[in-house]
């Protein structure tokens, strides 16, 4: 295919005004995160190489998955290609929702994807949807105020520091806070940032019986941690702050500390959005010696819906925007820390790129993160801050509003996780479990 | 009919209203200055109010990201055709309503008035389906359709109190006449009629232009309203205040300017039957 | 006046509008039934079966029903309240002689032309926002702890920007009709001495009494399907999950369409049961 369309182009070259006898307009919905509006920006590139043009549907991230979800679930073949993520892949797949990707060019490699990614993208060998940008979760900290506390951030630091230091690090008085943590209701906002820890302390959200285990020590030891430790080194407001609040907070260098996803890294670094871009040092995301990590996995990735028209163009599409030639393209315009990340294992030898201060960092928090075994104890899911169910974004949505009003004060930890509980248990029963 | 004041309190009265009326204003005010600012000032601490330099930059962000015209259209198209066709179907069931009524003219009203309470978010799914069975998704016929639904008892009643007001023996002495009935609707009463059918219409475009949940569930790419346009600069990575103000001012501008330039109008209509 | 032939003619006039709304009534109407009963999960399959009246006994058994309905009077209690009261008010002001009076009136109805998911994010972002919202600049200027508005004052929040946005349009019914009122009568009470509180209450307000009625029905027909305001502040956390929010997070997060139809057959009802009663009250005010 790949040899088809640069016969085609060279023709194109030649006849200057031609047009591919087979040029489609494709339609693409994706969120609108930083890297996709790069990609959106670059869609020229991928027109003159292919001929082909694409719509784009730009949602923010809760539209987005309401509408593709809808659309999947009701076959309304509004999309070509969907952007979606490592929860919806192995769900949607399975139930055959999704064009297989295993017949790529051999110049796509899809071997050079790394194997978290792939793995946590495919079903049964197959894979449904291809990664264009991967995370993990860390830390990322000011190394002045860290200095200023007269600490030293290990590589791999356990919760136990990480709360000694958040704590030392705090000044209200200059809005200085020393952690900054998810607090905002959503499965993909507080609760991925929990789940994710509560791996850590050795909490899981099911049995092997699938009965909620809300009712745990572990998970109100998990919870009364997060919440003490924000009380007391958290912004103020932290009940509503997600991803996006927390980002621009640390970009404003009011964060001392900030557990979220790699990516964030090229924002905090980029010294034309952020205040603090040559402050910031990077460590793997804390553990309490169980064995677990809290670090979380995630790919932003793209997939085609089964019974589209228009398989062949979107393949087209997936195999530019997710290539070793597209990671160049963008290395090219906007240098390297702003290629997407966690994807290719070449991106990751290529020396460019190892320059790049948190390179390695992501590479070791990705690495270390293991989807098939989460959690301390035994669970019959997949999924590190996810649990990999159709019924889970529902559930998590609800159970993150509880444990954010615990957050907020108006409850207690108690009455959160006896409310996430009986919740969860209804919705559970609900599905038929 | 001017009341006779003293200078005084026409003085406290005007620094009342306008007091309250900046302040109601406000939160669109800072949108509009927002979005000429840059990202660092629309966050700066003290805000800046007027004092900035002033930046075209987040229209031209906002502009090279999403094509603001075919937003603005599907806008155009959606709300007014759905408002028009609402009318013409609208004036003649008003006009029966009015003219000739029954003793069921009352119910059929409220009932109509009920179906407007049909909570959207339960019967998506039904609707969904049906519209992927008539190819109706992503279309602008499908939308036109649904929203002229959604407002048509609003279009009715207010056409209907205004209808009422009209004094029957004018009809009735047009009809001595010979007026036929369709003369009678288009020569006589249309032309009486004209305020209330134009705050009608305002209304409801300010309506359909407005409704965000339909409008955002029923569309892709092809026929996605401004409403859509909003949904892509709502909470992105990074600092979003001055982009979001741009997008946000984009998207009320083109209701804004109407509704001001036709305030008379709206309002001369917008009574509901209210007034006696 | 009403013949024969203008009967046949009004029923043929009344024919297409009275079709159209019936099927769209009648269309989601029954599929919404139809889905109920199912036990219907898109993710795991679509249709697993009949299941007679489960969904029904879920939805109200679930720990969140009661208080979503709770929610949704607040909300909707809360702004009419507001609206009125600031309405009236407003309404008399703006009566009132003054320069730019048409100015005024323009700045007053701007915020009804503003779409409502616009309205809750700048609200959310720009005013309420505990670190960078005008609210926090202010509260900090005169010394105060910032407001943490959508955790700890949730409710208040979303009344607050809803009234924002339904305050012109109750101004504008009840200004119409201020001025409608005649003011000779308002005069000569006046010059009986009558205080201007005995004038509000025994003159302007019982010629109101219409209009507010008015308000009351349109603004609830709206207030009850309000949802962009929700999933854009809160996402119906902190006690701000409404009926309509409800059903949404059935059907739509948790894609139970069994059970989110059935909650959509209760929000029927429940909205049903306000309209017959407004209507009680709207049928005594207005000689429709």
């Amino acid at each position: 295919m790949a040899f088809h369309t640069r016969a085609l182009l060279g023709a194109c070259a030649v006849a200057a005004l031609c047009v591919p006898a087979t040029a489609e307009t494709i339609t693409i919905a994706t969120v609108n995160n930083g890297d996709m509006i790069r990609m959106q920006g670059l869609t020229k590139d991928f027109t003159e190489k292919t001929g082909h043009d694409v719509e784009w549907v730009t949602l923010e991230e809760n539209v987005l998955r309401q509408r593709v979800t809808q659309d999947i679930a009701a076959k309304g073949g509004q999309f070509d290609i969907m952007t979606i993520g490592m929860y919806e892949t192995p769900i949607w797949g399975k139930q055959n929702w999704l064009v297989s990707l295993n017949d790529m060019p051999d110049s796509y490699d899809v071997d050079d994807i790394l194997p978290a990614m792939r793995g946590g993208l495919s079903v049964d060998g197959t894979l449904y949807a291809a990664p264009f940008y991967g995370e993990s979760s860390m830390i990322m900290y000011r190394t002045d105020l860290m200095e200023k506390a007269g600490l030293e951030m290990p590589d791999a630091p356990t919760w136990e520091f990480v709360a000694d230091a958040a704590r030392k690090m705090t000044d209200k008085d200059n809005e200085i806070y020393g952690i900054c943590l998810r607090g905002k209701a959503g499965w993909g906002e507080n609760m991925a940032f929990l789940t994710a820890t509560s791996n850590a302390f050795g909490a899981r959200w099911f049995d092997e019986d699938w009965k909620p285990q809300f009712d745990s020590p572990e998970w109100k030891e998990t919870l009364s941690f997060y919440i003490d430790l924000m009380n007391e080194a958290g912004p103020p407001g932290a009940s509503t702050n997600g991803f996006n609040e927390n980002l621009s907070l640390f970009q404003q260098g009011k964060c001392g500390m900030w557990i979220d996803a790699t990516v964030a890294a090229s924002f905090v670094t980029n010294p034309a959005d952020s205040t603090v871009a040559d402050k910031v040092g990077f460590a793997l995301a804390p553990d309490t010696g169980l064995g677990k990590r809290g670090n979380w996995l995630w790919a932003w990735a793209l997939a085609i819906p089964a019974g589209t028209q228009k398989e062949a163009a979107a393949k087209e599409f997936i195999n530019w925007a997710t290539s070793k030639d597209y990671l160049e393209l963008v290395a090219a315009e906007e240098g390297w820390a702003n290629v997407p990340p966690g994807t290719r294992t070449s991106l990751y030898e290529n020396p460019e790129y190892q320059k790049v201060p948190f390179a390695k960092m992501t590479l070791d928090s990705i690495n270390s993160a293991d989807p098939t075994a989460p959690t301390v104890k035994p669970v019959p899911y997949i999924g590190v801050q996810f649990v990999a169910i159709p019924e889970f974004a529902g559930i998590a949505t609800q159970v993150g509003q509880e444990f954010s009003a615990a957050l907020a004060g108006q409850q207690s930890v108690d009455e959160a996780l006896a409310k996430a509980q009986t919740l969860t248990a209804e919705e559970m029963e609900a599905a038929g479990y | 009919m001017a009341r006779a004041v003293t200078p005084r309190r026409k003085t406290i009265n005007t620094l009342a209203a306008w007091a309250i009326g900046l302040l109601i204003f406000f939160p669109i005010l800072w949108t509009i200055l927002t979005s000429f600012k840059t990202e660092a000032q629309a966050i700066s601490d003290p805000p800046v109010f007027l004092f900035f330099d002033w930046t075209l930059e987040n229209y031209a962000v906002v502009q090279e990201r999403s094509d603001y015209m075919r937003f603005l259209w599907n806008s155009v198209i959606i709300a007014g055709g759905s408002t028009l066709l609402g009318i013409v179907i609208g004036v003649p069931a008003a006009w029966s309503m009015a003219f000739v009524p029954s003793k069921r003219t009352k119910d059929i009203l409220m009932w109509m008035l009920s179906t407007k309470m049909l909570p959207a978010v339960g019967v998506l799914y039904p609707i969904y389906l049906l519209f992927i069975k008539l190819g109706l998704l992503d279309t602008r016929v499908g939308l036109t359709l649904v929203l002229m639904l959604i407002n048509l008892p609003i279009i009715i009643w207010m056409l209907y109190t205004y209808f009422k007001e009209i004094p029957g023996e004018i009809l009735e002495a047009a009809r001595m006449d010979g007026a036929t009935l369709k003369e009678e609707i288009l020569y006589i009463l249309t032309p009486m009629a004209v305020p209330g059918i134009a705050s009608t219409l305002l209304l409801n475009i300010i309506l359909a232009w407005n409704e965000a949940f339909w409008t955002l569930n029923l569309t892709a790419a092809k026929a996605a309203p401004l409403t859509a346009f909003i949904a892509s600069y709502s909470s992105p990575e990074g600092l979003f205040y001055a982009k979001l103000s741009a997008a946000s001012t984009m998207a009320i501008a083109p209701i804004l300017i109407l509704g001001w330039f036709s305030q008379k109008q709206l309002v001369r209509g917008l009574t509901f039957g209210a007034v006696k | 006046m009403a013949t024969q032939h203008s009967r046949s003619a009004a029923r043929i006039m009344m024919a297409p509008a009275v079709v159209l709304l019936l099927g769209w009534m009648l269309v989601p109407l029954t599929m919404t039934l139809y889905f109920s009963f199912k036990k219907y999960l898109p993710l795991r399959g679509g249709d697993l079966g009949w299941v007679g009246f489960d969904n029904y006994v879920r939805f109200v058994s679930s720990s969140a029903f009661w208080p979503s309905v709770q929610t949704t009077l607040v909300i909707v209690g809360g702004v009419l309240l507001i609206t009125i009261i600031l309405g009236v008010l407003l309404s008399i002001l703006l009566d009132q002689p003054m320069w730019g009076q048409g100015i005024v009136r323009i700045l007053v109805i701007a915020p009804f032309f503003v779409m409502p998911t616009v309205s809750a994010l700048v609200w959310k972002n720009m005013f309420m926002d505990p670190v960078n919202g005008l609210f926090a600049h202010l509260w900090e200027a005169f010394g105060a702890q910032p407001v943490e508005w959508l955790s700890d004052a949730s409710l208040l929040s979303i009344i607050i920007i809803v009234s924002w946005q339904w305050l012109p349009f109750a101004t504008l019914i009840l200004l119409t009709a201020i001025q409608s009122l005649d003011s000779e009568q308002l005069e000569a009470a006046e010059m009986d001495g009558a205080p201007p509180l005995a004038r509000f209450g025994f003159i302007i307000l019982p010629h109101l009494s219409r209009a507010i009625t008015i308000v009351i029905l349109i603004q609830t027909i709206f207030l009850l399907a309000i949802f962009a305001e929700i999933f854009v502040t809160t996402g119906g956390a902190f006690g701000t999950r409404t009926l309509t929010y409800l059903i949404f997070q059935r059907v739509l997060e948790s894609q139970n369409v069994g059970l989110g139809s059935a909650g959509g057959v209760y929000a029927i009802i429940l909205a049903n049961i306000v309209a017959i009663f407004l209507m009680r009250i709207v049928g005594k005010n207005l000689d429709a």
